[in-house]
Order: C-alpha cells, then sequence, then structure tokens
C-alpha cells in the first residue's frame, strides 16, 4: 500500500457502457492498492461501475454527484 | 485430481444466456462472461440520454446478470471492427438493417479469441434452436460453429440436446444429460428453469437489446449513408441517430432537433462538430445541422428549428445559427407551418 499511486480516467461526453469498459482497460494498467477516480456525465456510471467494482474484485471509495457530472474513487483488488 | 474446467459465457443480459451459463456453473465450470460493445447496444444510452427516463432504472443487464450469477464480465469494445460485420454482411440483412447472423458469428469468433488468450477451455452461448428467424435457426447453428472457428468448442446449453454432442459433453467436462432440449419460440421453458433457479427478475426475454432491429432507426442509418454516398460510419454517427427528430428537407443537408432538454443538452457536446441553430427570441430546441447548406438552406433551417419551438405561431422568430468555429448569425424567419413540412422529409 505503501506504492499506492493516484490515476484519473476522464469519461465525459462517453455513454455508459464506454465509461465502464475504460475503467476496465484503465485498471489492467494499474497495481492492487492503486486508486483510480473516473469522472463522467452519464449518471449510468453511478450503477455500473459499482457493479463492475463488485464482480471484479475492486472497492468504491467515494462517490460524488454534481448537477452535471459524476464522479467515483475506487481502489483496485488483487 | 480432476482439473476444473473454464468456460467463457457470451452473456447479452437477457435470460437465456444468463440461465446457459447457469447450467454450466452447477456442473462445477468455472464460468466468465463477455459481453461485446458494438456502439447499436440499446443498454443504457437512450435512458442516459432522455431527461424523461433520467428517474428509470439504468442499471446495465449484461453487468446486473453477471453479479446475479457470481462470475466476472469482461466487456469488449468492439466498435471499429464490428463496421465490417454492419457494412459487409456475408448473410445479408433481418427484417432492418440487423446482420443478426454475421453478428452472431462474429461475436463466437472474438469469444474464442479471448478464450485462448485467456486460457479457457470452452466457449457457451444462450442459444434455443428457432428462437430467433435469423439467427437461432437450427440451419445456423453449425454455420455460426463453424465459421467461427469455434466448432466443437461451442456449447449451447439450452438446446443442447437437439445438437451433436461437443467436445466439452464427449470428454465429460460436463454432463449431456444435465443439457436441454429446448426449442422454439416459447419462452415457457425459460421461465421454469428460471424459476428453479430461483431467478425471479430478470430483463426482457430475448432480442430487444440492439437498435439495428429497431425501423425507425435503420432508416436512419440507410438515409446516412445514401447522403454520404459511403457505407460507412463512426461512433458519434451511431449515438446520434438515437437522439432526436431528423429531417431531410434537401439532399445536401439533414437537421436533428432535439425533442426534449435531456436530447438538447447531449446534443450541445455537438457543437464544435455541426452547424448548430437555435431560437434566440422564443424557447425552441437545439438543432445540429449535418451536410453543406447553401444560406437559403440555412434559411430553410431556421424556418424549420422555428416550427418546432415556442413561437411556432409567431410572424417572426429570431434564430441563431452558429458554426462549428464559433462564428454566429441572426436569422429573422417566419416559422414553416406544419403543413409545409412535406412526410417524406421526415426520416
Amino acid at each position: 500500500m505503501a506504492n499506492m499511486i493516484q490515476h484519473s480516467l476522464d469519461t465525459r461526453r462517453l455513454l455508459c457502457p464506454l465509461p465502464v469498459i475504460r475503467t476496465q482497460d484503465k485498471v489492467k494498467q494499474l497495481h492492487a492498492g492503486d486508486q483510480l477516480t473516473v469522472v463522467g456525465t452519464d449518471p449510468g456510471i453511478m450503477q455500473d461501475i459499482p457493479t463492475w467494482c463488485r464482480i471484479n474484485g475492486h472497492t468504491v471509495l467515494e462517490t460524488l454527484s454534481g448537477d452535471r457530472e459524476y464522479t467515483i474513487v475506487l481502489q483496485v483488488g488483487e | 485430481m480432476t482439473i476444473q474446467r473454464k468456460a467463457v459465457a457470451l452473456i447479452s443480459g437477457g435470460l437465456d444466456s444468463m440461465l446457459a451459463a447457469k447450467v454450466i456453473m452447477d456442473q462445477g465450470v468455472h464460468v466468465e462472461g463477455i459481453n461485446f460493445y458494438t456502439g447499436f447496444c440499446v443498454e443504457g444510452h437512450t435512458h442516459a440520454i432522455k431527461k424523461r427516463d433520467q428517474e428509470k432504472q439504468k442499471r446495465n443487464n449484461s453487468l446486473w446478470v453477471a453479479e446475479q450469477l457470481g462470475i466476472k464480465l469482461h466487456i469488449v469494445d468492439v466498435i471499429e471492427e464490428y463496421k465490417n460485420v454492419l457494412i459487409n454482411p456475408k448473410y445479408g440483412y433481418g427484417a432492418n438493417m440487423n446482420p443478426c447472423l454475421d453478428c452472431k458469428v462474429f461475436m463466437v469468433t472474438k469469444a474464442k479469441q479471448w478464450m485462448e488468450e485467456n486460457a479457457f477451455d470452452f466457449i457457451i452461448t444462450g442459444e434455443v434452436i428457432g428462437q430467433r428467424p435469423m439467427s437461432q435457426r437450427k440451419a445456423t447453428m453449425p454455420i455460426i460453429s463453424q465459421q467461427s472457428g469455434a466448432d466443437e468448442l461451442l456449447l449451447r446449453p439450452l438446446c443442447a440436446k437437439y445438437l451433436p454432442p461437443t467436445l466439452p459433453e464427449r470428454e465429460g467436462w460436463v454432463d449431456r444429460e444435465a443439457l436441454h432440449d429446448f426449442t422454439g419460440r416459447s419462452r415457457k421453458p425459460q421461465i421454469e428453469l428460471a424459476a428453479q433457479f430461483g431467478f425471479d427478475e430478470y430483463a426482457q426475454p430475448a432480442g430487444g437489446c440492439c437498435f439495428l432491429t429497431d425501423e425507425s432507426y435503420s432508416k436512419k442509418l440507410v438515409d446516412l449513408w445514401q447522403s454520404r454516398g459511403t457505407k460507412d460510419y463512426e461512433l458519434d454517427d451511431v449515438m446520434l441517430l438515437k437522439v432526436g427528430r431528423h429531417i431531410r428537407p434537401k439532399a445536401n443537408f439533414k437537421m436533428i432537433v432535439a425533442r426534449e432538454d435531456g436530447e438538447g443538452r447531449f446534443m450541445e457536446g455537438y457543437k464544435k462538430m455541426f452547424i448548430t441553430l437555435d431560437c434566440t427570441s422564443h424557447g425552441g430546441p437545439l438543432t445540429l445541422l449535418d451536410g453543406s447548406p447553401d444560406a437559403e438552406d440555412l434559411y430553410l433551417a431556421a424556418q424549420i428549428v422555428a416550427r418546432y419551438g415556442q413561437g411556432r405561431d409567431a410572424e417572426q422568430v429570431s434564430v441563431s445559427v452558429t458554426l462549428p468555429d464559433g462564428t454566429q448569425e441572426i436569422l429573422q424567419v417566419k416559422p414553416l407551418a406544419a403543413a409545409d413540412i412535406p412526410p417524406t422529409w421526415l426520416i
């Protein structure tokens, strides 16, 4: 965990499932314990990315809903 | 020691693929799901765009199914590769622009590739003989197996008893006797099996997950190709065919008129790619203009935009015309009457 790195991913304007696919592809490049902040404009990410995290062993640390933007912070699992 | 075999299941988000995966999981096989995103999948898009749908559940059914089954799901972006399937279907189109048989061959081909890359043993699908008029018939089952290259590594657990034994059955990786003999368009066997598994909630029984099976969408796609003189498209084209009222007053330009605020908000993201028109003196829909209009065309387009705004009965409406580079001009127009918009303009 000492080497945990923060990453970010911009999925604005993409509609689900593309934000999920981009998240999936990004996470493949990361290491266990790394954190990824995903920002998007499709409200569907608030449901789909947490589901994707649950079935793939990652943890959602935080979700934020703005007026037009949504943010999810996840931690990469083993 | 017995080796635990691994199967990759095509998961559409519907009931059949869910059941097929569960049947094989119950035989002790490790199953992971795969879902292909072509750009034409109905999942989520229109709900995300339309304001009136914002309160509806926005779940992705393939993810939801995977979670119910307790399996991993790999969603694969095949947008670029899928173009060749749609543009040059070897087996042609269905009732609309749906190349269902080619699509199935393509997806099983991709699943086989994934299977090999990830050291899985076989592929399963939720196909049922006779379920779909184009792609799920007894005659098409061997075509899909052979053309995809999956051959006898492709197992259809729901109708396996009507098909020759596959390698997983012959090798004893799965028990053929515990597979099924579903056939035809009836949903009753699937619903009964779902009840046995305790699945009391599932998505639409079958089909309905692809815009290409939709007549209205298909007409817009054909119009797009005809107007450009080439059968090609980009993802943005695919998205924009899903929103707005599409109007082609002349061969050289098409208008996409937002039908509600959610669509207008979505279309705002395309302001730097298209000419946009907006009523400034009255409320009105954002409109994108695709093509090469001249000044006369822009005036006609402004009259049409005014027709769909709150100033439709006014003598004069101000309409802004903004080019992709931000250059703007205001046109004063009299809105067209409804009768002045021939049905042939509406795509």
